[in-house]
């Protein structure tokens, strides 16, 4: 994003190309114009700049792009830590 | 319900038709709601209303129905003939219930049958933000329901030019943005929240520092803390693209060593001896640096696997440091006086 970079190589977005079936989807909801289109491929852009919001693989028709999509707070990861290690009840915090 | 003007007869049944202007209640809440007071329940009824007087062929606007989300898009489509399908999402924001999934492909479904929406419109097309995405599978939408979805622009006020251009997402309307007013107006309800545990940590902070030292160390403390508190998360989401690295933790520690600094000077620090200075300037940067990298929930731009990478490295350190300052303090307090 114009401005704004965050960590290198830390995202989990991957894109199988041999199933793309060049629809453009992910294209129209990827708020970070992570993916670029050419001869009816997807193929990653600029992928530092994905923010794994989940968008392209929720509406990528043939399931060719998986990303590791949540919560993405400090203290939202907390709680769900301490959620999985049962020291604290669920709910409650963050923008929940 | 909030801008309620009459009822409109569709085939479908009556449709409130509301007003796209904003009243002194309205304005009073959306303020309320940035400061975090009733923010939980700032919501409207989900369903589908009129804007102006839309006829069949009139476009769909999806949103949720957090109140400040329905109010902005009220008043952004002033003057135009549209429906607006609003979401049941618990009165949260489009991009976070998309998140949830609550704005999501099941929502959308149950709403645009339970409105009977196909009998209101001709046309088989919904409007929806581009960042409600994350919640919806558009080619599933369109195999449940029949309607196909157009993802339109980020920000509500790009609507008006996207209706008058024939519904062309523009590559401006599509891109996200982090201006220095799209985090000022976050930092309210952040501060509210921090605030709330820095005053339970603030006190027992005080207590400690003015029963092993004296009332004078007391409020030097909680002065020293509350600052640091503020410094994470006021000034560093401020500051954010001016201060040094590009993790959120560096930076709020950045901003933390300058407040370090200031108070040291403010407070007049040369009197404390080096155990003290050395203890303020390792706790002060940790505590602010926790706060900045927390303001990652509230930014456009990080991803969840930065931030857990952020965090097994940072959480560690902000812990080492708050403890050394700890035995610094205990130290210069037992052994050395």
């Amino acid at each position: 994003m114009e401005g704004f970079r965050y960590l290198k190589d830390v995202v989990t977005l991957k894109l199988d190309q041999a199933a793309c079936i060049g629809c453009g989807r992910c294209l129209e909801v990827c708020p970070h114009q992570v993916f670029t289109l050419a001869d009816k491929k997807a193929s990653l852009r600029d992928r530092d700049a994905c923010m794994e919001c989940g968008a392209c693989a929720l509406n990528c028709p043939v399931k060719a792009i998986t990303v590791d999509a949540g919560v993405g707070c400090a203290s939202g990861m907390i709680n769900e830590w301490l959620q999985e290690r049962k020291l604290r009840a669920p709910g409650g915090s963050c923008c929940s | 319900m909030p801008g309620f003007l009459e009822w409109l007869e569709t085939p479908a049944g009556r449709v409130p038709r509301i007003s796209p202007a904003l009243g002194f209640g309205d304005r009073m809440g959306a303020c309320k709601a940035r400061w975090g007071i009733g923010r939980m329940s700032y919501m409207v009824p989900p369903g589908l209303y009129a804007i102006g007087r839309p006829m069949a062929t009139a476009p769909v606007l999806v949103t949720a129905n957090y109140k400040m989300s329905y109010d902005i898009i009220r008043r952004t489509l002033a003057g135009r003939n549209v429906w607006l399908l609003v979401l049941e999402t618990y009165g949260i924001n489009v991009w976070c219930a998309a998140g949830k999934g609550t704005f999501g492909t099941g929502e959308l479904v149950r709403r645009v049958t339970s409105t009977r929406l196909a009998e209101v419109v001709s046309h088989r097309r919904l409007i929806l933000p581009i960042l409600g995405a994350p919640g919806v599978a558009a080619h599933q939408v369109a195999r449940r329901c029949g309607f196909s979805v157009s993802y339109a622009t980020i920000r509500a006020a790009d609507l008006p030019e996207y209706l008058d251009n024939g519904m062309i997402t523009t590559p401006a309307m599509q891109r996200l943005t982090f201006t220095f007013h799209e985090r000022l107006v976050l930092v309210p309800v952040e501060l509210v929240m921090a605030l709330k545990s820095a005053a339970l940590i603030g006190g027992v902070l005080f207590l400690l520092a003015a029963a092993l030292g004296s009332l004078a160390a007391g409020i030097t403390a909680l002065l020293a803390y509350v600052g640091a508190v503020v410094t994470g998360v006021v000034i560093g989401p401020l500051l954010l693209p001016w201060l040094p690295g590009r993790s959120f933790s560096v930076k709020g520690a950045v901003a933390g060593l300058i407040w370090s600094g200031a108070f040291y000077l403010l407070a007049g620090g040369r009197a404390w001896g080096v155990p003290a200075t050395l203890a303020l300037f390792a706790a002060l940067p940790a505590v602010s640096a926790f706060h900045t990298l927390n303001f990652t929930g509230c930014s456009t731009y990080t991803s969840r696997s930065g931030v857990k990478k952020e965090m097994r490295i940072a959480l560690p350190a902000m812990g080492g440091a708050l403890l050394a300052s700890a035995v610094l303090l205990l130290a210069a307090r037992f052994l050395f006086l």
